[in-house]
């Protein structure tokens, strides 16, 4: 990598109250380099960013863009000078229609008619298919993150900041955007990657720089270095793979058959016919494409929707008509994927947030009364067992970071000694080492003699702990499989939903 | 019953007359929820400045500056809410019902001695072709200079909400205040005006009331027009013209009733009395069945850091 540099960081430097949030950060990102920026949930990423781009200022430091001293005091100012960004969470307005979204990034936007043929023009130049007069609000998280790209594409920058922005992507989405930023490379623009997914890094970038608690930890090129090195130095010690210990699979805990449920809204996924049978000690990995009936499927299992007596049963008792609550007593317990409003009350505190699912079998209301100090204690015991980093169970679940609020909800319940637990996504946006946590919990659970079904859209963490397979693909659910016995193209054969392949096959 | 007393052509010139102070107040506060505040303030914002203008228009003899003043002493009302709500990030509805306690309060003290004064008149313009058109040269345009500004205001408001690039910041504002700010514009500043601009619509809205529409004082004389107001906005989706329309709707409703209870109409007055508010509900929940809704930000504090 001989490329000049574009932008050097020197000392960067910023201290929030009680946390420092940047400690002397350093490093160059060359012209028409993919810089990646990787490091665990709360390792300073954004905040660097975000000085970078104007929006907060660094307390010491230096920042050099092509050679000249580069201090933007606002966004305004970095836009001007060349640099770019696309938010994690996106920065766009429901309300107003493409073009609009657009001109508002724009210090000097041509007449909306202009810009909706540049952005026509744009758009098309770099596969990304987009009609300037549709409203926003109707466009999927896809089509959403290509607004802000071609926001910022129209303004040629030099750098483009990308924070986490495969995170929200199916995986075809994902495609159209690696060839877009290859595009933009050969082009000369550089681009600062911010993700903790390692592979993306590894395909897409050509040098990375890690940070771990604020400080700049070490540099690599991610081609030549190992995913699981590179997560070794986000963390910052070795990481542990999860042990997955010789069990014994019991009976059958929770049985599901010939279970039909219409779509409960008008984008659901009607479930057809769907049966499964998950063992004490067993864990059952379903998998597939978001949208072919996963929440639906939980929502089944928890009781938020009840189905006929008969097709689920638990221990062999028909659960199917109970709601949620009657479940839990018996033990089934879930954890859904959306964590701000169906895991968790966004609004209410970690100790509100641990009675809402924990008050039946942890015994925290005497006759309609609450214990809040049981309740406490018991926040605070899944706090300390799941490394949640808070500073105390007084504080509102949605001050938490994604991956520290999932680590929260998935230790809520494993806490709980649940008999079945479903778990929806469990990793999703958590770092490699808490990751690893959750997985090496569950397998814990499964060990103690607990049945353990895992949706996840992440094959790799099936494969890592789920002792059998399954797909889900438009509502219906291939026949399990045994793991160690499948190959990748097996694996998509079912997530395609070619299940007569699975005759052939064995 | 003598429904032949009734006359058309001043009807409708009462109408316009009578529509007026709502369609300010109205106008102003859908630009300041536009920009995603909501302030409940408008009545005590309006009673302001109907003192204020009036007390001006009296010492000075000029209606004109009354007008002036109506205007300054509502945005002064309305920096009260500003430092509250923008500065301090106090409850928006909290602060805007205590706005309305204090301005009432207010303007009684301020009015107290010139309770039974009359106030200069204010001129009509004459447009020297169009007034003397027969009937309708009356009608449409023998009026006050306010009530056109009224108008030409709604106008004004809509092609810049529709066309230009400061209406389409302030809508930002409104719809996403946090993405507004990580674009680099300043949100507490944006919605700090739009709050002066309302609280001086609606000075003038209640200046209309007391040396036009009544032309006298009285104390609580703005009789809950800015609540109207506000309401109309809601009903008219956020929308200037519809606002019009809605504030046209009502002072004509009005008229209309004042004039049957004096032609004697066997309907017992309270069912006329309240005719104005039910109808013009009933025709705004009609027209606002499609799916324009409020700005996404209307009601929430914003904090940088958050």
């Amino acid at each position: 990598m001989s490329t000049p540099p574009l932008l050097t960081i020197e000392g960067l430097t910023k201290a929030y109250p009680g946390v420092v949030a940047n400690d002397h950060v350093s490093f160059t990102i060359g012209e028409g380099e993919v810089h990646a920026l990787l490091g665990e949930n709360g390792a300073g990423k954004s905040t660097l960013v975000k000085m970078i781009y104007g929006l907060v200022k660094p307390d010491s430091g230096r920042m050099t863009l092509r050679g000249a001293s580069y201090k933007p005091a606002e966004p305004r100012q970095a836009r001007a000078d060349g640099i770019a960004m696309v938010f994690q969470h996106f920065s766009l307005f429901d309300a107003l229609n493409v073009a609009e979204n657009i001109a508002l990034g724009m210090e000097n936007p041509p007449a909306l008619r202009d810009l909706a043929a540049r952005i026509r023009e744009v758009s098309e130049a770099y596969g990304l298919p987009l009609d300037p007069f549709r409203t926003v609000g109707d466009l999927s998280a896809g089509e959403r993150q290509r607004v802000e790209i071609i926001r910022c594409l129209l303004q040629d920058p030099k750098l483009l900041i990308m924070d986490e922005p495969t995170s929200v992507l199916t995986p075809q989405e994902v495609e159209i955007l690696f060839e877009t930023l290859k595009k933009l490379k050969s082009e000369g623009t550089s681009i600062l990657y911010i993700s903790h997914k390692l592979e993306e890094i590894r395909a897409l970038c050509d040098h990375a720089t890690i940070l771990r608690l604020g400080k700049n930890v070490g540099e690599c090129v991610p081609r030549d270095t190992s995913a699981r090195d590179m997560a070794e130095l986000m963390v910052g010690t070795a990481l542990k793979t999860p042990e997955r210990g010789a069990r014994e699979f019991g009976d059958v805990a929770l049985d599901i058959s010939g279970l039909s449920v219409p779509a409960p809204s008008a984008f659901g996924t009607t479930l057809k016919n769907v049966h499964l049978a998950v063992r004490r000690g067993e864990i059952l990995g379903i998998g597939g494409v978001a949208g072919n009936g996963q929440d639906e499927l939980l929502a089944v299992m928890s009781g938020e929707v009840t189905c006929a007596r008969d097709a689920v049963k638990f221990d062999g008792k028909p659960i199917g008509h109970m709601g949620p609550t009657a479940r839990r007593a018996l033990g089934v317990l879930t954890a859904p994927e959306e964590r701000l409003g169906h895991a968790a009350a966004p609004d209410m505190s970690l100790t509100e947030n641990a009675l809402l699912t924990g008050s039946v079998r942890e015994g925290l209301e005497n006759n309609g009364f609450l214990k809040w100090g049981a309740t406490k204690t018991f926040a605070e015991k899944i706090i300390k067992a799941f490394d949640v980093r808070t500073p105390g169970p007084e504080n509102a679940a949605r001050s938490l970071s994604g991956g520290n609020l999932q680590k929260f909800v998935i230790g809520r319940e494993v806490l709980q000694r649940p008999e079945v637990l479903v778990v929806n996504q469990p990793t999703w946006g958590v770092d490699a080492a808490a990751a690893a946590a959750i997985r090496q919990a569950l397998l814990d659970l499964a060990a103690n003699g607990a049945a353990v079904i895992c949706i996840s859209q992440d094959l790799d963490e099936l494969m890592e702990i789920s002792d059998n397979f399954a797909a889900l693909n438009e509502g219906r659910l291939s026949a399990p499989r045994p793991t160690a016995e499948l190959t990748v193209d097996e694996i998509g054969l079912m997530m395609g939903g070619a299940h007569g392949m699975e005759v052939a096959h064995v | 019953m003598d429904l032949s007393a009734i006359n058309p052509v001043l009807l409708i010139a009462s109408l316009m007359v009578a529509a007026t102070p709502l369609l300010l107040a109205a106008i102003g506060e859908l630009v300041v929820e536009k920009s995603g505040v909501l302030n409940l303030g408008v009545e005590g914002m309006m009673i302001v400045g109907a003192i204020a203008g009036f007390a001006a228009a009296v010492e000075t003899g000029s209606p004109l500056l009354g007008f002036v003043a109506a205007a300054i002493a509502g945005a002064l009302l309305s920096l009260l809410f500003v430092i509250m709500t923008q500065v301090a990030l106090a409850n928006q509805v909290a602060s805007g019902l205590a706005l309305t306690l204090f301005g009432l309060g207010l303007s009684a003290l301020m009015g107290q001695k010139y309770v039974g004064v009359k106030p200069p008149q204010m001129g009509r313009i004459d447009i020297p072709v169009l007034s003397d058109l027969p009937v309708f040269g009356r009608v449409l345009f023998g009026h006050d200079v306010v009530l056109y500004f009224g108008i030409a205001l709604t106008a004004a408001v809509w092609a810049v909400l529709k066309y230009s690039r400061v209406g389409l910041i302030l809508r930002a504002v409104g719809e996403n205040h946090d993405a507004a700010h990580a674009l680099g514009y300043k949100v507490v500043k944006i919605r700090t005006l739009a709050i002066l601009f309302g609280g001086a619509c609606a000075g003038l809205g209640g200046a209309y009331i007391s040396l036009i529409r009544v032309p006298q004082w009285t104390e609580g004389m703005t009789a809950g027009i800015g609540w109207i107001a506000l309401a109309l906005v809601v009903f008219a989706s956020w929308k200037p013209w519809r606002a019009l329309l809605g504030a046209y709707l009502f002072g004509g409703v009005t008229v209309v009733q004042l004039n049957l209870q004096a032609a004697g109409v066997a309907i017992p007055v309270e069912y006329l009395a309240m005719s104005p508010y039910l109808i013009t509900i009933l025709v705004l929940v009609i027209l606002s069945a499609d799916k324009s809704s409020a700005p996404a930000s209307l009601g929430r504090s914003f904090h940088a850091s958050r």
